[in-house]
């Protein structure tokens, strides 16, 4: 009997341990908002919402300073858009092959490739970019390098094996008999990929681009190295120019800032951070519909 | 549908065919061919640097060593995963052996461990900067650095461990069970041996991802180096991959050299933990 309920003690005790190790996660993002918000809600309060986020002037050593990021946001809607151009193309190609065409002696050794490419950090896309993508764009494109189109590469880069992979396995749930039907029809094994499986596996792409488009927007040190990280006024920013986003903007000034600055480099990390929360939402709204289906 | 009905335009739709199957070939090669030219463009430039002075030397304006850095990057990991495994592993044990299905608490919980595993470094390293080391007082150190990526890392050993606990088949549960065992005891002795490996993986994905990590920990563990390397939780030094970002930007012909050669060592390291992660993997596959 004492065993028993010596037993029941343990068994109690342990579920509680669980779940507040489960609630771990829940206690991190709570305090992860409310640090972020703590300190950077007060200096868009400070500096004004509108001129925060509305104003491509940023001057924070400046007397009067000013801290506008308009500048950096379309600097970060910039290059993800050009790593979404680059990435997706080449990545959902790379998915249909695996999925569909790839003999099966290679597949193993592609698919440990775009494993690979998710494991190699970020520091050495951004080192290989600095040394090949930069003087590739300033001998073949012009201007200095650092530019929007070299973070765009980089990033498209980046963002492969994410697409690769969340597209694929989507592709692959797509039922056999679909393929069956359109090759009933006389199709041929392209037509049929293209115009039958992958529309069928439309909302795994989907998510797999706005996974990707997450990567992209966050990434901070592959982009420090290879966007010159130069604030140009709206009117200037072009393709072979240099740029500086959201994500290299905490980056770079970080650790000489101090008082109103620093929290305005916070309150980015904050404007980003709703970036990623409406990437998410979007996420989740996606995945419901297609359970609904 | 329509296109299968025009008869009349066969030559066309197999020159499309064709067309298609060629791009879809050239991006399968054009992967795996950008993967080869950053791998080798690393290693060439990035072996002939490493040397014993260089690995094992004494940090200073010649050696650059990176004895420092491997001793910070390897305390990281440690004590990260100390932290993180059984936390996250626990938190799996909830949500697939003990939570009710569906219930509030277990949706509120994944939504958590969703929206964790979105949030760029960047911000987790804005967090760890303003919680660990401004208002808890650790200063820039490898404690402030650990907490932040303790917490950066449990998303991916949540999901990987949920995923290997839910596939040990309930036969298992119900065996033991049935020989009157308690859940506890069915969880420990029976459930978490039988999802070792996925767990495992979980484990060095994780490692892969402490070991790659810079935007996180430059304000958080630093980018201070050690002449002499130490394991004392409250100084400040810098891992392999901030010490591969600062000899970049720095900028010298040397540094650069340096640069190389750390980016060699983590590309080593990430070729182990993949290694390592999909052997683990094709064994789940097998059972």
């Amino acid at each position: 009997m004492q065993n028993i309920s010596s037993n029941k003690t343990k068994e109690n005790v342990m579920q509680a341990v669980f779940f507040l190790s489960a609630s771990v996660s829940v206690i991190a993002l709570v305090a992860i908002c409310l640090f972020l918000l703590l300190r950077g809600i007060p200096a868009i309060a400070e500096i004004g919402f509108f001129k925060f986020i509305f104003n491509e002037k940023w001057a924070p050593v400046n007397t009067p300073a000013s801290y506008g990021i308009l500048s950096m946001i379309v600097g970060s809607v910039y290059v993800t858009a050009g790593a979404i151009i680059i990435g997706v193309p080449i990545g959902l190609m790379c998915a249909i092959f695996l999925a569909q065409f790839c003999p099966a002696n290679i597949y193993n050794v592609l698919k440990s490739a775009v494993n690979l490419l998710a494991g190699i950090p970020s520091i050495i896309y951004g080192f290989f970019g600095m040394e090949i993508v930069v003087p590739f764009v300033r001998e073949y494109f012009g201007g200095n390098g650092f530019s929007i189109m070299s973070a765009s590469i980089i990033l498209g880069i980046m963002i492969l094996p994410t697409i690769i992979s969340i597209s694929e396995s989507s592709i692959r749930a797509v039922p056999e008999s679909y393929a069956e039907g359109s090759f009933g029809l006389g199709a041929t094994k392209e037509e049929t990929v293209f115009k039958v499986v992958v529309p069928a596996a439309k909302s795994g792409v989907l998510t797999s681009i706005i996974l990707g488009i997450g990567r992209a927007v966050g990434e901070t040190m592959a982009v420090v190295m290879v966007a010159g990280n130069s604030v140009m006024p709206l009117d200037k920013i072009e393709l072979l120019k240099p740029i500086r986003t959201m994500t290299t903007n905490i980056v770079t000034e970080m650790s000489y800032a101090s008082g109103l600055h620093e929290s305005s480099l916070i309150a980015t990390g904050v404007v980003l951070f709703v970036f990623v929360l409406i990437l998410n939402t979007a996420l989740s709204l996606i995945k419901s519909k297609s359970i609904r289906n | 549908m329509e296109a299968f009905k025009t008869e009349g335009n066969l030559k066309k739709r197999k020159i499309i065919s064709i067309v298609l199957k060629t791009a879809v070939w050239f991006c399968g090669i054009l992967t795996v061919g950008i993967l080869v030219y950053i791998l080798l463009f690393i290693l060439v430039r990035g072996i002939p640097n490493i040397n014993m002075e260089f690995l094992f030397g004494e940090y200073n304006s010649e050696t650059l060593s990176a004895l420092s850095s491997i001793v910070a990057t390897i305390e990281m990991i440690a004590i990260s995963l100390v932290i993180a495994v059984p936390i996250g592993v626990f938190c799996a044990i909830y949500l697939t052996e003990y939570a009710k299905r569906g219930s509030r608490a277990v949706k509120i919980i994944r939504l958590a461990v969703d929206t964790l595993a979105g949030i760029p470094s960047i911000v987790y390293g804005l967090f760890g900067m303003i919680l660990f080391v401004n208002i808890l007082g650790f200063r820039a150190s490898i404690l402030s650095g650990v907490c932040t990526i303790s917490i950066m890392i449990l998303p991916v050993i949540i999901s990987t461990s949920e995923e290997a606990i839910k596939s040990v088949p309930d036969m298992y549960r119900e065996g033991s069970l049935g020989l009157g065992a308690t859940r506890l005891r069915t969880v420990f002795k029976i459930v978490l041996p039988a999802a070792m490996p996925g767990i495992l993986s979980g484990v060095i994905l994780a490692i892969g991802r402490i070991v790659g990590e810079t935007a996180a920990l430059i304000f958080t563990s630093g980018t201070n180096v050690m002449k002499n390397p130490t394991l004392n939780l409250h100084s400040s030094q810098r891992t392999l991959a901030i010490h591969m970002y600062m000899l970049a930007s720095e900028g010298l012909p040397h540094s650069k050299d340096m640069a190389f050669a750390t980016g060699a060592i983590l590309i080593v390291i990430v070729f182990l933990v993949n290694f390592a992660a999909e052997k683990l993997a094709n064994r789940i596959g097998r059972q």
